[in-house]
């Protein structure tokens, strides 16, 4: 098994469903029910593949492990560089787990352009395992950038009234940033001759005045992926004109590309710059995490509140991936794979309703419980696990990166854990007015509760919701020695450097 | 004695799953039949384990059964594990007793309710995060129980969930709390970043090496164990609705009358109490944190005993009185007295549950009639009630005869809050001081309140609508049996446990589950004081009682008469001191002032408009854009504010760094 291309075989499966979508001949509901039929079964192998990555995981080694290695464009130096480790095998999990579950929710929601929906979908998930599995700097900004465009027809094809100005939005927003992270690339490509990512962690010796502006130009690219406040307003129009499916992964998994990218490239290839703009990022995110707090809690849109609570809650994950020890960045680390269960559950909690509905103001609801008491009990479960209530996934991601990072400063743990009882505030004040109450008004008194394909939806995040707060051990662990490493290097390439500014 | 523990912990989780989860499938007898039973069985393993440990060899004072792993990560070690020493297994027969008399009780003061279910799943999931809180073994074990309960409250007092004021009560409870928790959450970190542990076993033996050290924090240069102290009473003090955070507890009286009784009187309310006792080798290296802890007993005893003489609602009387009693737990910690503490918790939690379950019969009686206004003369269509309440209301006015037979004769209250007074002014310190002059003071409100609560509820000629009259009656023998079974507790708890907890054989009955030096040298004190200190309670009690029988059973025209004589006062004690009003101005409205500011203003002119909206519109925007932040708006500066913020605390990390 272990001779099997088993990273290539992820990320190219789901494109073989998308061809088989595009070829797909007849009436049209016979095709829209083969296309949903042939996606949801490619993804659903893609992830049964997956799971061998990690059942053959092992979880003692920090490096990559998986590769693959194959010349690409061999005169560039530009190869074809696939491995995991502890940091990115479960974001690959997550994707491959988020994907079905999209297919699944989009079932009756999507009812023109199926074909053309699924294969949008089918092509993301390539592009975003690829992300995730890329150590070539060439593969890596081809996939990074390529999921910018099913994501871009998505919102902008199967979106809400709005869906063109948030849609360009999005697309300007991020590609600004990649724009100058590609610099970056070229940049680094310059100093040692190839794209290769592990022998860029070796070999790449920056002065600081060098890895100053890389940063920065790293920084802008990530920092809008995140979103990090001030670059943070695409999200909530993205979110709001997204088709459920489309909220769902976009909080789900494209926001963790930022976290991701710092993970990757930020911190091991530049650690003194890294150091250097710690506080800066710390600011920007304490700033996120109380600003956009407050924020959510006057929306008037699901959606939007949901959307601003994602950017508060990456604020945790910024923090702590630079307070740079072992409880910040896997704390941050775990909590984007927690709100990658959580976020797109309770954007999916809001996709049910919206189904029947087809309104997002909160103010439409009220008293669902007495018609929708299975709806009540998973989406209380989400509330519960968002706002990072013990036993439940959000509360180890949030409380490992707020030890880590009072251990670090003081002030940067005092004022995010501020956020714990805002995002409280927020959260149960938008379960009260949709779920408790009187069923008064008259349009709600026919809606139904959850049908199987739905519970089926959320059945599965309900468990990994428990299993990652009651036992988190499955998921710290493995990624334990890839953080050490990374932080191990980091001290080392900074003790380094002092002793460099030292000597005479 | 690893399953019983196991068993304890873990049946009333299996009930309430089953109870909760097919609640549809299996119905409400089933249902309350599991969630009973399970409860019962725990209460009687409890006791076992009870009488185990607290009796056992000294050697054997202390059980650790390991689960599992929770958290590891770097050095940071967690794990599942239940604790059992004197100190938890007092709390678990308290916890187990209480709470399956409240489920018996539920099934006839629910029996009319929709989801009974659903009801008894809450409640047997309640007792679940409870035990995991007295049983846990480290900090955040600890956590997971605190916010747990807090959960179950949370959807408790909102268990009615179509009354807006229930809705709005359980987020008050939960937000409210959450401030509490954040305080605790940093405590952890402190004591963490200090200790390298939150083990209780590695943090006490520890925690001697730190009593000197400093620590920055926030960029003060203070004492750490004094800091982490502190941290964590702000913990306790939302969890046991200290003076500050005490805002939740009377409106949490929205929920049904046994969630009162088990959450808001007996268990929950408590654990702030408990979580100083059971760090009291942490506090006690501490003084600084120990005045503040007596300060803020002592001053909410008081206050909150003002607020409930005014008090019509009677479940909110009792909450008050609640408060006020949780003031005596925390200034005995203050002064070193945990054990008389955890006396006090003991015999309050029987006397309060059932001062609780008996309103609740009588508002059963009524007809959901919670308005002392409404009542009076009750006696006659309740008379088992009637006489129940009347031990609840003498064991919480601490009725007994001091110094014969060696430590007087009485109610159980009488007993534990006298203790406390005693070993308040056995400090011999300023705090100890004021804290034993408040209490004597609330002593006096205590026993006018609870006399008053009778006199209104049960005496005189009813003043309701006939109609409910006509259709009173006493409880059923499934509400009567618990209060029966809390009405013996009240009356010999003290009586018994005296000498265990506070008399001549604490130390063999605590062992070290309590900081030790501390207690030996307050109750030595505590039980050396003059006659006058012993006798005065008692006397303030009976005054107040009498004070209270002229006011309103010999000449009721006199309440309406002080009242008139001291217009602003009673104006302030009914309007409970204005913390609500305080509060809603000082930082709800705020809040979302801010929140509304920051959308429209912050994210939608400022970013949208200088960033992506802006740059299509060109420079000839720009400018426009610009001037407005000379505006004058308050959201304007409120932002500008926010950026200053990031640009300051960016440059003093910098500056750090």
């Amino acid at each position: 098994m272990s001779s099997w291309p088993l990273l290539s075989l992820v990320i190219f499966l789901p494109l073989v469903g998308a061809l088989f979508c595009l070829v797909v001949q007849g009436p049209k509901e016979v095709v829209d029910r083969n296309c949903r039929s042939a996606a949801l079964m490619t993804s659903l192998v893609t992830f049964a593949v997956s799971l061998l990555l990690w059942t053959g995981f092992d979880p003692t080694k920090a490096g990559f492990q998986f590769v693959e290695k194959a010349a690409w464009v061999p005169a560039l130096g530009i190869g074809y560089h696939l491995g995991v480790d502890g940091i990115s095998v479960f974001f690959v999990l997550l994707s491959t787990l988020l994907t079905p579950i999209c297919i699944l929710a989009s079932w009756e929601a999507i009812e023109h352009r199926v074909r053309e929906y699924m294969i949008a979908f089918l092509v993301l998930e390539t592009f975003m395992v690829g992300m995730f599995c890329a150590l070539d700097f060439a593969l890596f900004y081809v996939f990074f950038e390529g999921v910018l465009i099913p994501m871009f027809l998505i919102i902008g094809v199967w979106g809400g009234k709005r869906r063109v100005y948030s849609a360009f939005k999005f697309f300007l927003y991020t590609l600004a940033g990649s724009v100058l992270m590609l610099l970056a690339i070229i940049a680094i490509y310059w100093q040692i001759g190839t794209t290769d990512i592990p022998t860029a962690m070796e070999k790449l010796n920056l002065s600081f005045a060098w890895q100053f502006w890389l940063w920065l130009a790293f920084f802008a690219s990530f920092a809008v992926k995140v979103p990090m406040w001030p670059v943070h307003t695409w999200l909530p129009d993205a979110h709001v004109e997204a088709p459920t499916a489309g909220s769902v992964i976009l909080a789900g998994v494209l926001l963790k590309m930022g976290g991701y990218g710092f993970l990757r490239l930020s911190v091991p290839l530049l650690p003194e710059a890294t150091q250097y703009f710690a506080p800066l990022v710390f600011g920007l995110s304490i700033v996120a995490v109380i600003y956009t707090s407050l924020v959510a809690l006057v929306q008037e849109d699901m959606k939007k509140l949901i959307a601003y609570s994602s950017v508060a809650h990456m604020g945790f994950v910024t923090i702590g991936i630079f307070v740079m020890n072992a409880q910040g960045v896997q704390g941050s680390i775990f909590q984007m794979l927690s709100h990658g269960i959580v976020s797109a559950a309770l954007f999916l909690c809001v996709g049910v309703i919206y189904d029947r509905m087809h309104t997002r103001e909160i103010a439409a609801y009220g008293g669902l419980v007495h018609r929708m008491p299975r709806y009540a009990f998973v989406f209380l479960f989400f509330t519960l696990a968002s706002v990072g209530l013990p036993g439940l996934s959000g509360f180890v991601g949030e409380f490992l990166v707020l030890i880590g990072a009072f251990k670090a400063n003081t002030w940067v743990g005092t004022l995010a854990s501020t956020g714990v009882v805002l995002g409280a505030a927020y959260a149960l004040w938008l379960y009260r007015k949709v779920v408790f109450g009187e069923l008064t008004k008259d349009s709600l008194k026919a809606i139904l509760d959850m049908n199987r394909r739905e519970m089926a939806i959320f059945a599965p995040l309900v468990l990994l919701a428990l299993w990652m707060g009651i036992y988190p051990a499955s998921f710290l662990d493995p990624m334990a020695p890839a953080v050490d490493k990374l932080i191990g290097d980091y001290q080392a390439a900074l003790k380094l450097a002092r002793t460099a500014a030292l000597a005479p | 004695m690893d399953l019983a523990v196991k068993l304890i912990v873990f049946l009333p989780l299996l009930a309430a799953a089953i109870a909760g989860l097919f609640c549809r499938v299996i119905g409400d007898r089933p249902a309350q039949f599991v969630t009973c039973a399970a409860l019962l069985a725990a209460a009687v393993l409890s006791c076992w384990v009870f009488v185990r440990i607290g009796f056992g060899p000294a050697d054997q004072k202390l059980v650790v059964v390991k689960l599992s792993t929770w958290i590891g990560s770097g050095t940071l070690d967690v794990d599942w594990a239940l604790r059992i020493d004197t100190l938890t297994a007092v709390m678990l027969v308290v916890v187990t007793v209480v709470s399956s008399m409240v489920h018996v009780y539920s099934v006839g003061y629910m029996a009319e309710d929709a989801s009974i279910p659903r009801f008894m799943a809450y409640l047997s999931l309640f007792t679940f995060f409870m035990l995991m809180l007295v049983t846990s073994d480290n900090l955040v074990q600890m956590f997971f129980g605190w916010e747990g309960v807090g959960l179950a409250s949370y959807l408790l007092i909102g268990f009615w969930f179509d009354k807006p004021s229930a809705n709005a009560a359980a987020i008050k409870a939960f937000l409210v709390n959450r401030v509490g928790d954040f305080g605790f959450a940093l405590g952890i970190f402190a004591v963490w970043m200090l200790t390298g542990s939150v083990s209780f076993n590695e943090i006490f033996a520890k925690a001697g090496d730190f009593a000197k050290m400093n620590i920055q924090f926030l960029g003060m240069e203070l004492n750490a164990l004094t800091t982490c102290c502190l941290l964590l009473f702000v913990g306790a003090m939302g969890k046991s609705a200290q003076l500050g955070l005490h805002t939740w507890l009377p409106d949490a009286m929205e929920g049904p009358t046994p969630v009162s009784a088990l959450i808001h009187a007996a268990t929950m309310v408590t654990a702030g109490v408990f979580m100083v006792a059971r760090l009291s080798p942490l506090f006690e290296l501490s003084q600084t944190a120990l005045a503040v802890v007596t300060l803020v007993g002592a001053a909410t005893a008081f206050f909150a005993a003002t607020v409930g003489l005014t008090q019509f609602d009677i479940k909110r009387v009792i909450a008050y009185s609640t408060c006020s009693q949780l003031g005596y737990m925390f200034f005995a910690c203050g002064v070193g007295a945990y054990s008389a503490a955890m006396f006090h918790l003991m015999t309050h939690a029987f006397f309060k549950a059932l001062l609780f379950l008996g309103a609740g019969s009588v508002i059963h009686c009524l007809h959901h009639e919670q308005d002392m206004r409404a009542m009076g003369g009750v006696r006659e269509k309740a008379p088992q009630t009637f006489a129940l309440m009347w031990v609840g209301t003498l064991a919480l006015a601490g009725i007994g005869v001091p110094v014969i037979l060696g430590h007087g004769l009485g109610f159980a209250g009488f007993y534990s809050k006298d203790i406390i007074l005693e070993a308040a002014f056995g400090a011999h310190s300023t705090v100890g001081f004021v804290a034993f002059w408040l209490g004597i003071l609330g002593a006096f409100m205590t026993a006018f309140y609870s006399a008053r609560l009778m006199f209104m509820t049960f005496y005189g000629k009813y003043r309701g609508d006939h109609h409910t009259w006509d259709h009173a009656h006493e409880s059923p023998p499934s509400m009567l049996i618990p209060l029966y079974v809390l009405g013996l507790g009240a009356v010999f708890a003290g009586i018994v446990a005296y000498n265990w907890f506070v008399g001549d054989s604490w130390q063999a009955f605590w062992g070290k589950s309590i900081a030790i030096a501390s207690t030996k040298e307050i109750l030595h004190h505590a039980h050396e004081v003059p006659l006058w200190v012993k006798v005065l309670p008692l006397v303030m009690a009976l005054s107040g009682i009498a004070l209270s029988y002229l006011y309103y059973v010999k000449s009721p025209d006199l309440p309406a008469r002080t009242i008139a004589a001291f217009p602003s006062l009673h104006r302030f004690f009914f309007n409970k001191w204005f913390f609500d009003e305080l509060y809603d101005r000082l930082f709800v409205r705020p809040s979302l002032a801010l929140g509304k500011a920051l959308w429209k203003k912050g994210d939608v002119a400022i970013i949208d408009g200088v960033g992506p909206d802006g740059i299509a519109a060109g420079t000839q925007g720009f400018s426009s854009v610009l001037s407005r932040f000379q505006s004058g708006y308050l959201y304007h500066y409120a932002f500008a504010m926010l950026v200053g913020v990031a640009g300051l605390v960016t440059y003093f990390l910098l500056a750090k760094g």
